[in-house]
């Protein structure tokens, strides 16, 4: 669906300071004119075939497909991408648009890492000066993340007001926007904060469900039953589910963090346990008190440990064409481990929510249907969190 | 409302500080307002704690978060507030997130603020474009929804100017809240271009600390606001900071 006034039914809109309006208007012009532009839209395709190995393959895991008995399941390879995750198919949109704006400085927010590392990377290719925000708590899990953004070239602002996690750096990247507008694109990872970045990052990321559909048509001649995704902001997610939303037989199934249970006060599922509320420049569901503070949330999951999500995702709650289903950290550290024994892949911890709601669904499926998990990132970042899980240190 | 209109009738040039609810405590806070109201503030802003506070430099981030580890609730400030105008007659708004009135319910919230005596309410997350949900029910109630205008918004400050009320909060430059030692924006010929468009006054805010900033800007403009100077005086002298509060405000109110 398309935003009407930056709006998704009631959800999204533009709740920033007034310091900010006009550069989202511009951002806004420029944008709706070069979405058009053949031009700009070769050099993204180059960049995205080339630079960042798209398409990115759609892989049926046969073993998988017949250990759980069920349904066929297709992995969408996101992890595939250059650095190692879907972030980069915004980053590099986003990039170049900021380029053609004549900006010269990108900020970004990063939770997991993957965000911060891409734009670090477009950053380096583009000859751009780059700072990304992340919470000092996710300093500490994603530290491989940290080493390799400096290594890019970017400065990285470890944040410590709040809870020191993805929520902060968010607020602090957008700090850093009202004080330097003129040279600098705020290059924002997910499909939230205000419009029009919903809009263009998921314009950017629909590439993942327009190759799965020309994909999965060429391999199976139909479209899947269910497409899965892991939601935190909810890029990835709307990614897969863009371009088959007026797919009516497809179930659109978004995974969100549950932490230790929805349960609990430990939990980061925002549709499953949120209001809606206003927070980030957008409307929205989050996780709040009754007077509107933001609950601290958490999850094993620097990327999905985030309390709101994206508008759109919001929408498609309201009018009941997504599905926003909870998983715990425990499921999804079980996924981790189940994909790398059972496929030889090492899926990125926020992947690993997708894939354990697969493992659930896929056997009360038959073997006439099809799900398509989508893998957003590779796991290595989290090797040694997960290790820590399970009571090892691999440093030691 | 009227309060409001009075101070800038009354005062030509007024002072707003600011103070955050709760910081250190509710009494503190009450004793601040009426040492304010005693030397010479002509309006006073009360900011209502929120835990994510994306326009606030780091001094006021802080207070907020202290008041919120006090478990101050919006239904506290507003207790608060109810109190004191037993016998404080001065121009009272609230500064706030817009999640904090949105949760709480937007004619619930400025319903119960027209009730205890607040005059206005601002929202620095809630810029022109969605200011209708708030200012209708702000003008049914008759609580002066403040507008904000920035170095930034050069062609938007007529639509913004037009539709204001009670007054103007001119943000002096780029940034979050803070003080800064040099407030270098043109911030004449932003409320010269207010001036083209409206009678209601403009106040400047975001920066000011000393008496010669708060008389500058005074003088280019109808008034100075203060915050994050006076948060950082709490924030040192706490449970002390009433009498600190007031010899500071008289100071700068003195300056004019």
């Amino acid at each position: 669906m398309e935003a009407v006034n930056g709006r998704f039914g009631i959800h999204g809109g533009q709740y920033i300071p007034e310091t900010l309006m006009n550069a989202v208007k511009e951002l806004e012009n420029a944008y709706n004119h070069y979405k058009n532009d053949p031009q700009f839209n070769a050099e993204l395709t180059e960049l995205l075939n080339e630079y960042a190995n798209r398409p990115s393959r759609l892989y049926y895991a046969k073993k998988m497909s017949e250990d759980l008995g069920g349904a066929k399941i297709y992995l969408k390879r996101e992890d595939l991408n250059h650095t190692g995750a879907h972030k980069i198919n915004n980053v590099l949109g986003q990039a170049l648009l900021a380029k053609k704006m004549g900006k010269t400085r990108l900020i970004a927010e990063t939770g997991a890492g993957q965000h911060g590392v891409a734009t670090a990377t477009a950053a380096a290719l583009m000859g751009m000066e780059c700072v990304v925000f992340m919470g000092e708590e996710d300093t500490k899990r994603q530290a491989l993340n940290v080493y390799r953004m400096r290594l890019l070239g970017a400065e990285v602002i470890p944040v410590t007001s709040g809870t020191a996690t993805l929520k902060d750096a968010v607020s602090e990247a957008m700090r850093e926007w009202t004080n330097r507008i003129d040279d600098t694109h705020y290059c924002l990872g997910s499909v939230m904060g205000p419009h029009p970045f919903p809009t263009i990052v998921r314009d950017f990321q629909a590439v993942i469900s327009k190759e799965i559909k020309e994909q999965i048509m060429e391999k199976e001649g139909r479209l899947p039953d269910a497409v899965i995704a892991c939601v935190g902001g909810g890029s990835n997610a709307i990614g897969t589910f863009y371009n088959f939303i007026e797919d009516e037989g497809v179930r659109l199934i978004g995974c969100e963090a549950a932490g230790r249970g929805i349960d609990t006060y430990e939990t980061a599922a925002t549709v499953n346990t949120g209001t809606v509320g206003i927070f980030h420049g957008m409307k929205s569901y989050f996780c709040q008190n009754e007077y509107g503070q933001i609950a601290p949330v958490y999850s094993i999951s620097a990327g999905l440990d985030y309390p709101g999500v994206g508008p759109e995702h919001a929408y498609l709650h309201d009018i009941g064409r997504a599905e926003y289903v909870p998983v715990t950290d425990d499921e999804a550290v079980k996924a981790f481990e189940y994909l790398s024994r059972t496929e030889g892949i090492i899926p990125a911890i926020e992947s690993s929510h997708a894939i354990a709601y697969a493992m659930k669904l896929a056997p009360q499926m038959d073997s006439e249907q099809i799900i398509v998990v989508t893998v957003s990132g590779r796991g290595d970042k989290d090797c040694a969190a997960i290790a820590r899980y399970r009571g090892e240190d691999i440093y030691a | 409302m009227r309060r409001i209109s009075e101070a800038f009738n009354r005062s030509k040039k007024v002072f707003i500080p600011f103070v955050t609810c709760g910081d250190p405590d509710l009494d503190t806070t009450k004793a601040i307002v009426r040492e304010m109201a005693a030397n010479g503030a002509d309006i006073i802003e009360l900011g209502i704690p929120f835990s994510d506070p994306t326009a606030e430099g780091p001094v006021i981030q802080e207070a907020n978060i202290r008041a919120l580890s006090n478990n101050i609730t919006t239904d506290d400030v507003m207790d608060m507030v109810a109190e004191l105008r037993n016998d404080v007659d001065v121009a009272l708004v609230f500064m706030t997130y817009a999640n904090v009135v949105f949760s709480y319910g937007i004619e619930r919230f400025v319903s119960r603020c027209a009730e205890i005596g607040i005059d206005g309410i601002i929202l620095p997350d809630v810029p022109f474009e969605e200011k209708r949900e708030f200012d209708d029910v702000c003008q049914k109630y008759q609580v002066d929804f403040i507008s904000m205008i920035a170095p930034t918004s050069e062609d938007r400050i007529d639509m913004i100017a037009r539709e204001a009320r009670g007054f103007i909060y001119v943000v002096s430059s780029l940034g979050v809240t803070g003080e800064r030692s040099q407030i270098n924006g043109d911030i004449a010929s932003l409320v010269d271009r207010v001036r083209l468009n409206t009678d209601v006054p403009c106040a400047v805010g975001f920066g000011i600390s000393t008496p010669a900033q708060a008389a500058q800007m005074a003088g280019i403009s109808d008034g100075a606001i203060v915050g994050s100077a006076i948060v950082r005086m709490i924030a040192k002298y706490g449970k002390n900071a009433p009498a600190e509060v007031g010899r500071y405000v008289k100071s700068m109110k003195e300056a004019y």
